[in-house]
């Protein structure tokens, strides 16, 4: 599997950026007994995702993915910051443009069970992009939702047009929200933990749809997950976001073999080894079971307590030194300063760490 | 035309709610040509006096007695179905689009808007319904007959059903669906109106049942205290004069008898029809054909197949 992504991998300063976000930044306001503080879900983010690529964005739960991702298909609006889709930065004010950057910008969403309406058929679901951002006529929409279906795999998709969501199980749900979000011909995909609703054996079956639909339509994604072992088969770049700062990035094979930062070593450290387990029988079955067990490693290893305190840095807007060094095992004094700038660490990989400025 | 084939009617499985509905489809028969039935085969009708002796026992003549002016009883009580259900269905009809229409709004609605709409809701929640009804009823009383009444009682019995779509509103806005139909270009009338409110369906459905027997049970009340339309005849008039010529002293359970179970049948046929009503936002559920596994373990209040997922 690992062999497949790096056929198909280009060095990634290569491809223009597509869709970017600069100094992109959400500060969510509380109520009740902490008014007037703010949770910061996401710190001015940097992030460039390129033409025809999969970025990887890694972090546990509570490290601000899903916002940023919501930020970036205009779900919701930034305290600051600026989203750019093809080098143009985006307007969100009106409801006219917001439109058509959906028309560019889709959202896979993590839950197929809650996403699809269960009321309507899968032909009502999918015919709604395609009016909206298309103006097919009558016989070629039915046309075109078939051809939808088929394209992610529900075949035959004259089987599946008029059936409701429950009549379909979680992998074929899922497979009908792509093709929702495959209908409005964005540019850009952005799947928030696409995956981790999914039984383990049919997650690879997802993930190679993506990486599919990234070889054959030249379709740029962003993957957001909470397993580095999954980010490492299917991305040409990884990011690793934690308590709403980008702490390290760079090509996937750079971060993941030779992760600078601690808190990607211990992302690392908490799933199983990629190579340790494809060295031996490189099966469906093993990498299946490799992803599945480090589905729960970094989530389950934290304490509740404390990485529901410090993922969200929900602090009343003080913090000012790196969100990490509370669990950090080199925190040093200039830790709790500020944090560092970016350095880099060759060929496009860079971290934002006081151990490597 | 495909849109059309999943809401067609289909006898419900539910025994409960086919009694409810055979209950319910019997009134309004009797509404709709009662009244041809009482005055060309029974010769009688709901207004004349002496049609016979006062305070009469049933007999042939008199199906269900006369009252103590000699009036026939079924006359009045067939002819008091057609005004009862009238309102009720009209005050009903009234109440449930305030309450759809002002619950999602607010519920929906953000920011200032969202607030004062929340706000309208609240204040005519704590008015009380039925000394403000007897208020506004004893202005327009004599004017408009029943129509009047059935208006005046929709537009005050609304608050409380618009609570409860604001609250269902509240937790579907925010669902994965509602999102997804945005980032598919959706404008806000049509998530509002194709993804909320199907599935507020069993809410208003039940909202509707209950302002039907509310608003019935609200034009008894008034005329039963006098506040109501004197000449018109309707279940509320008749208990009003039972009251007033001293019938359940007398013993005259024909008269007393009628009207009060008419207005407790409604109310059970409504509450039988309200076992139905989860079909509606549930394809699962309607897609199972009567008799079906599905259809047996709702009645014996097993899993639904949701358990099951």
């Amino acid at each position: 599997m690992t062999a497949t992504a790096n056929d198909t991998y280009k060095a990634p300063d290569t491809a223009p950026p597509i869709l970017e976000a600069v100094g992109l930044t959400r500060h969510i306001p509380m109520h009740g007994r902490r008014h007037g503080q703010v949770v910061r879900a996401v710190d001015g983010v940097d992030l460039a995702l390129r033409r025809g690529q999969i970025l990887a964005l890694v972090g546990q739960s509570g490290s601000g993915k899903s916002t940023l991702a919501r930020l970036l298909a205009l779900g919701d609006r930034p305290t600051s910051g600026e989203i750019r889709f093809d080098g143009r930065p985006v307007n969100a004010e009106r409801r006219r443009d917001r439109r058509r950057h959906y028309g560019h910008v889709q959202m896979i969403m993590q839950d197929p069970f809650a996403s699809l309406n269960r009321l309507h058929r899968l032909r009502y679901i999918l015919s709604r992009p395609l009016r909206n951002f298309g103006t097919p006529g009558a016989a070629e929409l039915e046309a075109r939702i078939i051809e939808l279906l088929e394209r992610v795999n529900l075949t035959p998709g004259r089987e599946f047009i008029d059936k409701y969501p429950h009549e379909l199980s979680g992998g074929q749900r899922q497979r009908a929200a792509v093709a929702r979000a495959l209908a409005a011909d964005p540019s850009v995909l952005l799947g928030d933990e696409p995956v981790s609703m999914l039984d383990v054996s049919i997650r690879l079956d997802i993930l190679n749809l993506l990486t599919e639909l990234r070889d054959r339509d030249g379709l740029s994604m962003l993957y957001i997950t909470h397993d580095i072992a999954s980010a490492r088969h299917v991305a040409d770049e990884v990011v690793v976001m934690f308590s709403g700062h980008l702490v390290e990035g760079g090509p996937a094979e750079a971060v993941t073999q030779n992760a600078k930062h601690p808190y990607t070593q211990l992302l690392l450290a908490a799933s199983p080894d990629p190579d340790r387990l494809l060295s031996g029988e490189a099966g469906t079955g093993t990498a299946a079971a490799s992803l599945a067990a480090a589905a729960g490693g970094p989530d389950a290893d934290d304490d509740p307590d404390s990485a529901a305190g410090s993922a969200t840095g929900a602090d009343g807007g003080t913090e000012a030194g790196c969100p990490f060094r509370a669990r950090c095992p080199h925190a040093q004094a200039i830790c709790a300063e500020r944090m560092p700038e970016a350095a880099d660490a060759g060929s496009g990989h860079w971290v934002r760490c006081w151990l490597h400025t | 035309m495909t849109r059309r084939h999943h809401v067609r009617f289909r006898v419900p499985a539910n025994r409960k709610v086919r009694v409810g509905l055979a209950v319910f489809l019997l009134l309004v028969l009797v509404a709709a040509f009662g009244q041809l039935f009482v005055g060309h085969v029974l010769g009688q009708s709901a207004n004349r006096l002496h049609a016979g002796g006062n305070l009469e026992s049933p007999s042939g003549r008199h199906w269900l007695g006369t009252t103590s002016f000699g009036q026939d009883v079924f006359a009045q009580l067939v002819a008091g179905t057609r005004t009862s259900l009238l309102v009720g269905l009209i005050g009903g009809a009234i109440a449930t689009a305030l309450a759809v229409l002002l619950g999602v709004l607010s519920g929906y609605t953000t920011g200032r808007s969202g607030a004062a709409l929340t706000a309208f809701v609240n204040i005519f929640l704590v008015i009380p319904g039925l000394p403000l009804l007897i208020l506004v009823a004893s202005y327009t009383r004599g004017r408009g007959g029943w129509l009047t009444v059935a208006v005046i009682i929709g537009l005050t019995s609304w608050a409380g059903g618009a609570r409860a779509k604001r609250a269902q509103t509240l937790s579907l806005r925010n669902r994965d669906f509602v999102e997804a139909a945005n980032y598919s270009g959706e404008s806000r009338t049509r998530i509002l109106l194709l993804e909320v409110i199907p599935h507020l369906a069993p809410v208003i459905a039940s909202t509707f049942l209950f302002s039907v027997v509310g608003s019935i049970a609200a034009e008894a009340g008034l005329d039963f205290i006098g506040a109501g339309h004197a000449s018109t005849v309707s279940w509320g008039t008749m208990l009003y004069w039972v009251q007033s010529q001293g019938a359940l002293q007398s013993g005259a359970w024909w008269w007393f008898l009628p009207p009060g179970l008419c207005i407790a049948l409604v109310g059970t046929a409504a509450g039988l029809i309200n076992f139905g009503v989860d079909e509606l936002a549930d394809p699962r559920l309607r897609t199972r054909k009567p008799g079906s596994a599905a259809g047996r373990s709702r009645r014996s209040g097993g899993v639904t197949p949701e358990g099951a997922r």
